[in-house]
């Protein structure tokens, strides 16, 4: 399987043509009507990392069956661990104009704690944002991979992870800034945070991240690691039999995708300017499963387009009828596994197939239409 | 309202109903602070308690309280204990006393209604006075016939220690209730540990009878004699305090024991609906807790309806919030999940749309702002069980309707037509169809009863929890995490995995705080989920698929 597919040739198009609109748009004076304010900007930059966010859950999901109900977890952390860098970079410019975050002032910490250590280097939190996820992921799915937690288990137990990590870092004692999390950022490497110019900048940076880890992904799946990966998603055991170490393609690839959701809450936090607990809370990773689910499984450009659209839907609904968006929203997660078991993105193949006749034909990383229970 | 149970009522010493019922009205008066007016008894005041009362100074009082309080009759019970509450006035120009019964509305002692406009003085009292009317009020209840209220009494006087040890030797010695008894032994140490001038031997004998008999009202008297100069006397008192410091512990085990169980007991209650939906039927239902949201919204709309009969709302709500929750489940088995068997993990996508509707729903139509449910008095009530250790008789009703609800879905599931056809659709769908039973159907209905429970549940939730519309939100990471700990498909499992997790939250809780214990707890289960993939039971033989 080639890794510069149609499918892959249009995604680059699509986000290509999409990212440098955005730019160019945004360079329109604000009078006119085409014209993207920063906020918007920043906006659709989080969407992107939504998208990131979405597309390492369909590496995953989609070709290993591993439903991870608590990826909000990679994200946050990764979210954390770049919020700490940005934090540091406040310095005396708090409320206080003390050394330390405001939080710990409450706290009557005078010092950044142990934990904080090398929180100042912009290279190692860099490290950190891959390697906190990273770790955890590898840690937790070592135990659950090696013992055959699978299924629906897995999901509730990674679902219980999330859960137990909001919780922990609502305590104000953990040090990082409890209920309120991290906020009111100032700059980054020298660069005021609160101006277009860094909005575009982290925008394109975002659109690169996306391109890449489809990039990766799509690589790795048209590998024979990615054979491997389908084959456990349709018959781990039989794999297993046929002399395959199965805990170790689930694990390269689920530590693989944590650090993809940690780059996506890396990219996020400066964009929102604020990451706090909720990023941890399983009702967020349940949305972007569904984002996931919308789009159609076992696709990777699936996982963007339905990141897109539950997020777009939200914003565009809540504001205009916020009472009935969420039966509206209800319904879409009802209607799309009774009705629409491939999502958005087989409607697209669909449609591609006969437009181009014979071309995109669904090689077997397509999603099956029936799973196999295996729980 | 206090309610109070006995364990030990003894049934001789009630003497006349009326007499009774009077007397209980004035412990209650005294007790809880609740004036009321009695049957108005016309007599004349000594003009001496008379003058006292209306004397503007506070200190004047004394004397006033010192003769009521030797006078033994109803009548001066009742004005010390207006006198105590601050519910005594007088008006200054016709010298007459009045009672306060209600927020501005007075009566003379004989029950004649204040009809002038002019505000009547309050006959003021102050600490001090206060205290020695309570333990005049506590002597007289000594004399009571009711042993309860002579139970009561004596207890409130181990921790004043006031009153003469002659007194007290002639009580003990015209007790025949044993309770009370022990109480006014307490009290007589308690006493001799006060008294300066007591023998050493007194002393002794007294801190060897708090040894035998810990009462943590004496604490305080007792740890004065742990720093007396006198070596036997402070070891004595100290070999007290430990048998004191055992007893406290044993009492905080036992409550956190009960506490734990009243957790564990909510978290078997919601899970074990799950533990039919997910466990026997492989269904991920994320709508779970908004089951149990109709249950609780039952109970409160039942109240709406009837808002005289609290009580009679509840148990009503019982059989409403089952078949509701049970109708609501059946309709979204035939909608929705009947499409998505063999695919459990869109189950979870569509349920949780179905949960985000009905709590939307919830929202819109009736409200965003938690509904008020009326404890019905019952639920409220305390009942103790030894000194010091009371429990809420609202726990104790879940833990009961918690083991009511599981023994009868137990038998439900092992000695009944359906609950057969349901063990067979689950162990071999294929087979059990070929033997004529309709899979289908048993689907629904398997569905619904579970979601039945979970409105069962909510019953019993809106006990103790805010009802709202994200009330069942709360709940369904607990109640997957029973389910899964307990071992899938295995209802023991989950009454056991419950319980245990109650029990580990409660006494962890001392230790690491509230947060910390559940993110322990959490992990814990995560851990062992990854020893033991399949739970505490795992299920064994055939049904062991995969």
């Amino acid at each position: 399987m080639r890794v510069w597919d149609a499918p892959t040739r249009a995604f680059a198009l699509v986000l290509g043509f999409f990212a440098s609109a955005v730019l160019a748009l945004s360079f329109l004076p604000a009078g006119n009507a085409l014209a993207l304010g920063p906020f918007t900007v920043s906006v659709l930059g989080k969407y992107l990392c939504f998208a990131l966010l979405a597309l390492s859950i369909d590496l995953a999901w989609g070709y290993l069956g591993i439903l991870s109900l608590g990826h909000g977890a990679f994200f946050a952390l990764g979210g954390y661990a770049f919020g700490a860098h940005l934090m540091r970079q406040i310095g005396d410019r708090g409320v206080y104009g003390s050394g330390v975050p405001d939080f710990m002032v409450f706290l009557g910490w005078e010092e950044y704690p142990w934990h904080w250590l090398g929180t100042d280097s912009f290279a190692f939190s860099l490290f950190m944002v891959f390697c906190a996820p990273g770790l955890l992921a590898f840690v937790f799915g070592w135990t659950a991979f090696r013992s055959r937690v699978s299924g629906v288990y897995f999901s509730i137990i990674s679902q219980a992870l999330t859960y137990a990590l909001s919780l922990a870092f609502f305590l104000n004692a953990l040090g990082y800034g409890g209920n309120n999390g991290f906020t009111d950022f100032k700059t980054l490497l020298g660069f005021d945070l609160n101006t277009a110019g860094a909005g575009r900048a982290l925008f394109a940076l975002s659109a690169a991240a996306l391109l890449g880890a489809y990039l990766v992904a799509r690589s790795l799946v048209a590998s024979r690691l990615g054979l491997a990966m389908i084959a456990v998603r349709d018959n781990e055991t039989r794999l297993r039999f046929v002399g395959y170490r199965v805990e170790r393609v689930k694990l390269f690839v689920f530590t693989l995708s944590a650090m993809m959701a940690g780059l996506a809450g890396a990219l996020y936090v400066p964009q929102a300017g604020i990451i706090n607990p909720n990023s941890f809370a399983p009702l967020f990773s349940i949305e972007m499963v569904i984002c996931v689910a919308l789009g159609g499984r076992g696709r990777l450009y699936g996982a963007v387009i339905g990141a897109f659209l539950v997020n777009a839907a939200r914003s565009g609904l809540s504001s205009y009828f916020p009472n009935a968006w969420l039966f509206a929203f209800g319904a879409l997660f009802i209607a799309v596994p009774v009705a629409l078991p491939s999502g958005v993105a087989g409607l697209i193949e669909k449609g591609a197939r006969r437009l181009f006749p014979g071309r995109a034909a669904s090689g077997p990383g397509a999603f099956p239409e029936k799973e196999a229970l295996n729980g | 309202m206090r309610f109070s149970l006995s364990i030990n009522p003894r049934a001789g010493a009630w003497v006349s109903r009326a007499r009774l019922a009077a007397l209980l009205a004035l412990v209650f008066c005294a007790l809880a602070g609740v004036a009321r007016a009695q049957a108005p008894a016309a007599s004349p005041l000594a003009p001496e308690v008379r003058e006292s009362l209306l004397d503007p100074k506070v200190n004047a009082r004394d004397r006033a309280i010192a003769l009521l309080a030797e006078d033994l009759s109803e009548e001066s019970a009742r004005i010390l204990t207006f006198l105590k509450n601050g519910d005594l006035f007088f008006d200054a120009e016709t010298r007459k006393l009045y009672l306060r019964v209600g927020e501005k509305s007075f009566v003379t002692l004989s029950g004649e209604e204040y009809g002038g406009s002019a505000p009547l003085k309050k006959s003021a009292v102050n600490n001090r006075q206060r205290q020695k009317i309570q333990s005049a009020l506590n002597a007289r209840s000594l004399q009571s016939p009711d042993p309860q209220a002579r139970r009561e009494a004596s207890r409130a006087l181990i921790a004043s220690g006031e009153m003469e040890l002659e007194t007290l030797q002639a009580l003990i010695e015209a007790e025949d209730d044993s309770e009370a008894r022990e109480n006014l032994r307490a009290a007589r140490a308690a006493a001799v540990l006060k008294d300066p001038q007591a023998a050493e031997g007194d002393i002794l004998s007294a801190l060897a009878l708090f040894q035998e008999r810990p009462a943590p009202e004496a604490r305080e008297l007792i740890r004065v004699k742990a720093e007396s100069p006198d070596a036997r006397e402070a070891q004595a008192a100290r070999k007290a305090l430990a048998s004191l410091e055992a007893r406290a512990q044993r009492l905080a085990f036992f409550e956190t024991l009960f506490f734990g169980l009243s957790l564990g007991s909510v978290l078997v209650l919601i899970a074990i609906g799950l533990a039919i939906t997910f466990g026997v039927m492989g269904v991920i239902n994320m709508a779970h807790g908004e089951m149990a949201m109709l249950g609780a919204y039952a109970v409160w709309f039942l109240q709406e309806l009837m808002p005289d009969r609290p009580l009679a709302a509840l148990l009503l709500a019982i059989p409403l919030a089952f078949v509701g929750a049970g109708l609501v489940g059946a309709l979204i088995e035939r909608g929705v999940i009947r499409f998505l068997y063999q695919r459990p993990l869109e189950t979870l996508l569509a349920t949780f749309g179905i949960s985000l509707i009905l709590r939307q729903a919830a929202l819109l139509f009736i409200s965003a702002n938690n509904r008020p449910i009326v404890t019905p008095a019952f639920f409220g009530g305390q009942w103790r069980i030894a000194d010091g250790f009371a429990v809420s008789v609202g726990r104790v009703s879940i833990i009961v309707f918690c083991l009511a609800v599981f023994f009868a879905l137990v038998a439900l599931l092992r000695y009944t037509r359906l609950g057969l056809e349901t063990r067979a659709v689950t162990q071999n769908r294929e087979i059990a169809r070929a033997m004529g039973v309709k899979a289908a159907r048993v689907d629904a209905l398997t569905f619904a009863l579970g979601s039945g429970v979970a409105g069962l549940a909510g019953v019993a939730l809106s006990l103790i929890a805010n009802v709202g519309p994200n009330m069942g939100q709360g709940y369904i990471v607990d109640s997957f995490m029973v389910v899964v700990f307990g071992g899938v498909g295995n209802l023991w499992g989950s009454l056991a995995g419950g319980l245990v997790i109650g029990l580990a939250n409660k006494f962890m809780e001392p230790a690491y705080g509230a947060i910390l214990a559940k993110i322990l707890i959490m992990v814990g289960i995560i851990f062992f989920i990854q020893r033991r993939p399949s739970g505490l039971f795992p299920p064994r033989g055939r049904a062991a698929r995969g």
